[in-house]
């Protein structure tokens, strides 16, 4: 016999009241554990991919529609720019490195992004097997891509028009597959990577002579070009200088991202205070429950007395129950969240594009479930004083 | 705590008052280690407030009430912890209903008191009791599974599992029948005096009261002849 036993007896014999206060804290501390899980991962997956990423330029439009496509690659680009962009962004002093993409296709839903091997230098890829492309027509394929086509070295496919999955196939242009990358944790693994020469002769065709090449060749576009700056002080001029040409826009990933939390913060703000809402319900659900066990264990809780508990035991008893039920009730909450967020995360995004998982631990967990237990003690409280001044003098006159 | 010497309970000069009425009046008796008595009389004579004082439960207007040679009243004036610990170990009680954990089996109804009186749990000893009591094979039932004659068996076996020198029992037999009235009676009567514990039970039944040689009577009004 110990005190747990009897708080487990307590708690089992009335066990619909008991699942409904364990469901009711399960259920908030998994949604709070689900908002905060899933805005911790996609804060510090956005924050990896735009990592040394100072500034993308491309086509007017929404700011952050072009960060969207041109580093998450998860909205549409508002359109291209000519080439002459990358050569006057590569001659300007402020510029340290400038990477060219070009986008347009896509392959089972994963986009082909045209790109010289320096993207995947940028960050840190290695190969899994094979290598990088040399000439046009030649790809590199993502860890999640591989995995999800099962494509591998050697392998031919052909691209869809459009980055949308469903768009009608460049039949005649075939890729073939020289390399598949390790898992790098970033917007890569789920990239088909290929020179910008694929995607520009996937869409030109076949010139019939020399001067159509030469129109075709001179009319090329990029579709964003990511921009590491030399120096700090380029924060202050670059932006604003290729603003100010026609048809061109700078958008800083940093700014457009946090601008993107901002936007989002007030559901997840909503949703965080509904898991709360939930736990203060539960919390009041244990007041209730320990309130009517009071009232049904009068004669039990003199009967300790009887036996020898002292006031602190009793108050400790009913205590204890209530800290047991939350806390019982946070640790199936985790689980439920955990096992949501990964369930919400192969739902929602199939290709990786929001890469939720259920297998990350943060440390603020431990917090909550800390938090769930001071509720269900705080909500014991009162209980547990009455519980403390039952009366023993009289049992035995009861009879 | 038992001192070898000194009476199991004794009663000097007691009175005790409620609301101003003389309820109970004892000027002198004692009960001395290992024997037992009976306190009879009508309803309402006093008995089970006789019981409670000797419980420790309440303290009385006058006189003093000693149990195993402790003063209750110095007791009380310790504090309530004090009575408390000295009530869980040195006195087994038996109350009139059984009083039994409904969440709890049997077994870990007698561990329960030896919980509460901050003792180990003594889980062996606690099985033999069940089996001095008639009721091995019990151990994992619910109070609720079990016969009235039974459970007041179990409410014995709680009395008895902190060997505590002094065991009341509070019309221990009310609401039985005459062949459960005679098990139970001779039960208490047997393992109290098997546990060298000393037994007072307080009845108006004239069946148990035969049974027991010396005799504490109460009138009306609550006074010892």
């Amino acid at each position: 016999m110990s005190a747990w036993r009897l708080v487990r007896a307590y708690l089992t014999a009335r066990p619909l009241m008991t699942l409904l206060t364990l469901l009711l804290v399960a259920l908030g501390l998994a949604t709070v554990t689900v908002v905060t899980l899933a805005t911790g991962q996609l804060e510090s997956r956005l924050r990896r991919d735009a990592v040394g990423i100072d500034l993308v330029v491309g086509a007017k439009g929404s700011p952050l529609q072009l960060v969207l496509a041109g580093v998450y690659h998860l909205d549409v680009p508002p359109g291209n720019v000519p080439q002459s962009v990358l050569a006057m962004l590569r001659a300007n002093r402020m510029v340290a490195q400038a990477i060219p993409l070009a986008l347009g296709d896509s392959f089972r839903g994963f986009r082909i992004v045209g790109a010289p091997p320096e993207l995947m230098a940028h960050y840190r890829a290695t190969f899994a097997t094979g290598g990088t492309y040399q000439q046009p027509m030649e790809a590199v394929l993502g860890a999640t891509v591989a995995r999800s086509t099962g494509l591998g070295v050697g392998a031919s496919f052909v691209g869809s028009h459009g980055l949308a999955p469903g768009g009608p196939e460049h039949e005649d242009d075939v890729y073939t597959v020289t390399g598949v990358l390790a898992p790098t944790g970033s917007v890569l693994d789920r990239l088909v990577l290929t020179p910008v020469e694929s995607v520009w002769f996937v869409h030109e065709g076949e010139p019939e002579d020399e001067d159509e090449r030469r129109i075709l060749e001179e009319a090329r576009e990029l579709t964003v070009i990511l921009v590491r700056y030399a120096t700090p002080l380029a924060a202050a001029s670059l932006p604003r200088s290729i603003n100010a040409v026609p048809g061109l826009q700078a958008a800083s990933p940093a700014f457009e991202s946090a601008r993107l939390f901002q936007l989002v913060g007030i559901g997840v703000d909503g949703l965080r205070a509904f898991g709360w809402l939930l736990l203060g319900m539960a919390a009041l659900s244990v007041l209730v429950a320990l309130v009517q066990a009071l009232s049904d264990r009068r004669r039990e809780l003199a009967l300790m007395r009887l036996l020898g508990a002292p006031p602190s035991r009793l108050f400790a008893l009913l205590l204890m129950e209530g800290m047991v039920l939350t806390g019982l009730g946070a640790l199936l909450g985790l689980a439920i969240g955990h096992l949501g967020l990964s369930i919400v995360g192969g739902w929602l995004a199939p290709h990786g594009e929001l890469p939720l998982t259920g297998a990350d631990f943060d440390t603020i967990e431990l917090f909550h479930v800390a938090v769930a237990v001071l509720m269900g003690a705080l909500a014991a409280l009162f209980p547990a004083w009455r519980a403390a001044r039952t009366p023993v003098a009289g049992l035995l006159a009861e009879e | 705590m038992r001192v070898g010497a000194t009476a199991a309970i004794s009663l000097d000069a007691l009175v005790h008052r409620r609301d101003g009425r003389r309820v109970l009046q004892v000027d002198r008796w004692r009960l001395e280690p290992g024997e037992q008595a009976v306190v009879v009389g009508p309803s309402g004579s006093g008995k089970t407030t006789l019981l409670s004082l000797l419980a420790g439960l309440m303290v009385p207007t006058q006189g003093v009430v000693r149990v195993a040679g402790e003063d209750l009243a110095a007791l009380a004036a310790q504090g309530a912890r004090v009575v408390d610990r000295f009530r869980a170990r040195q006195i087994g009680l038996v109350p009139q209903q059984p009083m039994l954990f409904g969440v709890l089996d049997v077994l870990d109804n007698l561990l329960a008191a030896r919980h509460f009186a901050g003792l180990p749990p003594e889980r062996e000893a606690a099985l033999g009791l069940l089996v001095q009591v008639g009721l091995q094979g019990l151990e994992r039932r619910r109070p609720s599974q079990l016969s009235r004659g039974q459970q007041q068996r179990v409410a014995l076996a709680r009395a008895l599992v902190n060997r505590p020198a002094v065991i009341l029992a509070d019309e221990p037999t009310a609401n039985l029948d005459d062949a459960h009235t005679e098990q139970v009676v001779s039960l208490l009567a047997a393992r109290a005096a098997a546990h060298g514990a000393t037994l007072l039970v307080a009845t108006h039944d004239a069946r148990v009261r035969a049974r027991f040689d010396r005799v504490l009577r109460l009138d009306a009004q609550g006074s010892a002849r």
